[in-house]
């Protein structure tokens, strides 16, 4: 069989640079968030929140609180004895029993005010009997403190394993070819330990929900959210509340990065609501709730990697502890997909990977942009520039040499295609790009040392294999068009991309478009999530059979009034035409209301598109093996990264910064730009100095934007450049798929590199402080 | 207690308490909701208004020192129908993506280019190095200010 791809879609506005639609609201501040949304006679919500790591709960008092006048509910953990979560049901809405982190909501309040319901907080007495508390997921794993005693009972989805008395609630294993005969083969044998702190999203607006639940038990949340579906389905099994009295409206949403994804806060004040029925009520989070509410995990890894003389990689063993904080949740399927794309971008003919998701008295670890690749990278990628060390080869020549290619397998047995991506094309771009060959010009005179690193990276779309997306096309007499798909605009610009292909898939011009914001669920097709890197693949799925549809029916009026078959008319800009005498049409106009022949009878109707879409051929992951096609489509890249050194103080500044990526078609240069820049500088924070800090007792340490510093104007790189390489990625008809999350994984690898690269030190803790590179300095003098 | 002041060329009476701030009375009396609550303690730059010609952290300011002042906020650049240059400027640049901490940046901007109309990428980094976005990665919101200061007849 001959085979060659070809694009049905003709692209016109894909692939060119196009405003932002969303810009002239942001620009005048009218974009509305949750937080700028105000009803008549709402009420404010405020939190009771733990002040110890772990403990029982002997009692709680609300009768001062109750007695304050202007308060009108209060709720504990009794009255709400449900829990919830998307993969593993482990998290009380307000905990009845069993306090696991500092912050850790007991109960809540509404009342008039803002200021009552927060004195109000104050007045409620909460007895608790301490329990010892576990920091490190290594230590928790040995079982002496066990933080969720009632695991085994939990309900989860089947494609989890846990391991109860270990704390663990998620132990993925990789178990490909025979490593024990691999590393008989191999030459050189070089391991490693990598480990980071959790990681704060950041987002400048807060966790913010609005509920109301109206007597007749409709009950309806604005929530700054990036998962409205997930997050209704979430709220209704929970509650026990069919879906469709459960209305979820998602207005814009003020930064996300995996931390509004899934069901976060939204349970407390819909609690609250349940008591108040017929009243607005408003929760929105301080700076230092939102950072208690979900971060990224923290990671210890240990990887051993066998090669051969030739730098040939023959054998990988691999594991990953992540601290997933005090409850799960989200955070299992983290485990499972860092554990899953394990070693990377590379054939591992032998691997052997066990990741492990355990439970601490930190604040819980969820999704986060990357979703476990920036952990799982940053092991691999240093340990293979250890290897290249070892081995004397140029740590870029190494990865040149293990790439995917077509025909080898990646670590879940899955086939590497000719459309899979080019990661190969990558690093070479990125290594063209900060002049990889020229080695870095040493400034004269001072204490300075400059030195540049590489590293590659991949990602799939982590999802259940089932992860649907739908589209609705709406034509209006005009021929002007609506559309609905229900992804959030988080800042990606998915608003404007989407315009941009809805644009293409139909034949008209973006302007004729509008694109439905806020989305809502009782008014909306399904969306799984706002999550992953995967809209423009799902949806651009979805959108191609909804447009597909709606000219089929444009088609069918036309070709009966014109005489001429459906397939010999075409759809172009204002009008339907005959595809061999053009001059033959009828105008869009006329006929997507239905065509009105001269005597007045009618036929046809209003033209609406539907199309859906679900994931096509996966399968879920052996439990044993972990192999399986899980993934749907990859997206690589590569970074580089430039830094000088103060050989002193041990003080970094960031040269240059490098991203190049294989993301298929890219729909709009300047969204798909936006995602790049703001990625690396993202994945550059953590890299060099955000972390989540605890003291010894797990009291948090890091509770503002003073103690968590995020990355200013000042902070970043002197020059930062990337590109695309776009191989069509043929499970889509644009060919497109994400590049959301990417840009944050490699930068941290592509740092230290750089930093071995002036110094010739490893740091393999993130984040690389001037400590801990005066560190390493002092140690590579002592072993000299 | 009742105070006035002066906010996008109006006056206002508000009632207030004494230990609410200028951002909630903007916020939640006027329904001025352009500034933006990021941390409420003076670490974000959401919040930014013009005060008397100087940018503030809103979140900062009592409300009671209000009093008499002459306020600007996001919502008062537009002019009839008309955007402001640096509106403009930020919409030509794509300089935002979620958009929160936009108006809080185009403040600080308008602020600065008040008193500096052709600054130096130094200056421009030392003005707005106290508005945090977790989103853009800055690049575009220089690129910003440096079209909007030309727009505004700032030289180049
Ligand atoms: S809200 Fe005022 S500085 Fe952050
Ligand atoms: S655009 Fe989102 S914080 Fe700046």
């Amino acid at each position: 069989m001959k085979y060659k791809y070809q694009s049905p879609i003709k692209f016109q506005y894909v692939g060119k640079p196009m405003n932002r639609v969303d810009g002239v609201e942001k620009v005048t501040g009218h974009a509305k968030y949750v937080t700028d949304m105000f009803f008549p006679n709402m009420l404010y919500a405020a939190v009771k929140r733990s002040p110890i790591p772990h403990g029982i709960i002997k009692k709680i008092d609300t009768s001062k609180a109750e007695a304050l006048a202007g308060v009108r509910a209060i709720v504990t953990g009794k009255d709400v004895p449900y829990r919830q979560g998307i993969y593993l049901v482990d998290r009380p809405i307000i905990t009845p029993d069993r306090v696991r982190y500092v912050g850790e909501p007991v109960a809540a309040v509404a009342a008039d005010t803002l200021e009552i319901a927060r004195r109000a907080v104050e007045l409620i007495e909460v007895e608790y009997e301490e329990l010892p508390t576990v920091q490190d997921p290594r230590e928790s794993m040995k079982g002496e403190v066990l933080i969720h005693p009632d695991l085994a009972n939990y309900e989860r989805l089947p494609i989890y394993n846990i391991e109860p008395e270990k704390n663990v609630f998620h132990h993925h294993k990789t178990r490909k070819g025979d490593v024990t005969k691999g590393f008989e083969e191999a030459d050189v044998i070089v391991e490693g330990d990598y480990s980071l702190p959790q990681m704060y999203h950041a987002p400048l607006e807060p966790h913010a929900a609005i509920s109301y639940w109206e007597h007749d038990g409709k009950l309806t949340v604005w929530s700054s959210a990036q998962s409205p579906f997930t997050l209704r389905n979430l709220i209704a099994y929970a509650f026990k509340l069919p879906r469709h009295k459960v209305r979820v409206i998602a207005p814009y949403v003020g930064g996300g990065f995996g931390g509004k994804a899934g069901i976060n806060m939204e349970g407390i004040v819909i609690a609250l609501s349940e008591k108040v029925k017929g009243r607005h009520i408003k929760l929105v989070y301080t700076r230092e709730e939102d950072i208690s509410t979900v971060v990224r995990q923290g990671m210890f890894a240990h990887i051993k990697t066998g090669v051969k003389k030739d730098g040939t990689i023959v054998a990988m063993e691999a594991t990953l502890i992540f601290d997933g904080g005090a409850y799960a949740e989200y955070g299992t399927n983290v485990v499972r997909a860092a554990g899953y794309t394990l070693p990377g971008p590379y054939y591992v003919p032998n691997l052997k990977t066990d990741s492990y998701g355990v439970y601490t008295n930190h604040f819980l670890g969820g999704a986060f942009r990357g979703f476990g690749h920036g952990e799982l990278h940053w092991a691999t990628e240093r340990n293979l520039d250890e290897v290249a060390q070892t081995l004397g080869i140029d740590p870029l020549e190494l990865r040149l040499k293990n790439v995917l290619k077509p025909g080898l397998t990646n670590s879940m047995g899955q086939t590497i295609h000719h459309d899979t991506g080019n990661v190969e094309a990558c690093l070479k771009r990125a290594a063209e790009l900060i002049e990889y060959d020229k080695k870095s010009e040493q400034p004269e005179n001072s204490r300075k040392v400059r030195g540049k690193g590489i590293a590659g990276l991949v990602k799939a779309p982590a999802m259940p294999t089932n992860a649907g997306s739908a589209v609705i096309i709406k034509f209006h007499e005009d021929a002007t068009v609506t559309l609905q798909a229900s992804i959030q605009e988080i800042g990606q610009g998915f608003n404007t991309a989407v315009t941009q292909m809805a644009a293409d898939a139909l034949h008209i011009s973006p302007d004729k478009i509008h694109f439905v914001m806020p989305v809502d669920t009782d008014v909306n097709p399904y969306e799984w999530q706002t999550v992953a890197s995967r809209a423009l693949w799902t949806v651009g799925n979805a959108l191609y059979r909804a447009a597909e549809d709606a000219l089929n029916q444009i088609k069918n009026i036309a070709s009966q009034v014109l005489g001429v078959a459906p397939y010999n008319l075409e759809v172009e800009d204002d009008r339907v035409y005959v595809k061999y005498r053009p001059e033959k049409y009828i105008l869009l106009k006329d006929i997507v209301m239905g065509y009105t022949y001269p005597d007045g009878h009618s036929i046809g109707g209003p033209v609406i598109g539907r199309g859906s879409f679900t994931p096509e051929m996966l399968t879920n992951l052996d439990l044993e093996t972990g192999q399986g096609n899980a993934a749907a489509e990859w997206t690589f890249g590569a970074q580089a990264a430039e830094v000088e050194i103060d050989l002193d103080t041990g003080e970094l500044k960031m040269l240059q910064l490098v991203g190049v990526f294989d993301a298929g078609t890219i729909i709009n240069p300047i969204t798909a730009g936006g995602q790049v820049v703001g990625g690396m500088i993202q994945g550059m924070g953590p890299a060099l100095f955000e972390g989540v800090k605890y003291n010894d007792k797990g009291y948090p340490l890091t509770v503002s934007f003073t103690d968590y510093k995020i990355p200013t104007i000042a902070d970043i790189p002197d020059e930062i450049k990337y590109d695309f390489v776009q191989t069509f990625e043929e499970s889509s008809p644009f060919g497109a798929k994400g590049v959301g999350e990417h840009p944050m994984i490699s930068v941290p690898p592509a740092i230290a590199s750089a930093i071995y690269d002036a110094l010739g030190v490893n740091v393999d803790e993130l984040p690389l402080t001037a400590d801990r590179i005066l560190k390493a300095l002092e140690k590579k003098k002592n072993d000299n | 207690m009742k105070i006035t002041f002066t906010v996008n060329n109006e006056n206002v009476e508000v009632d207030v308490k004494p230990n609410e701030t200028l951002l909630d009375v903007l916020r939640e009396k006027l329904y001025l909701t352009g500034a933006k609550e990021g941390c409420g303690n003076g670490e974000c730059g959401a919040c930014t208004v013009i005060y008397n010609g100087r940018p503030v952290n809103s979140c900062l300011v009592l409300a009671p020192e209000a009093e008499g002042a002459v306020i600007e906020t996001v919502e008062g650049l537009t002019k009839g129908n008309n955007l402001h240059p640096i509106q403009e400027a930020f919409l030509e640049t794509n300089a935002f993506q979620c958009g929160y901490c936009t108006p809080g940046f185009i403040m600080s901007t308008k602020a600065m280019l008040e008193k500096v109309p052709n600054p130096t990428k130094e200056v421009i980094v030392e003005r707005l190095a106290g508005n945090l976005c977790r989103c853009t990665g800055y690049t575009v919101i220089l690129d910003a200010v440096k079209l909007a200061a030309q727009k505004m007849g700032g030289a180049e």
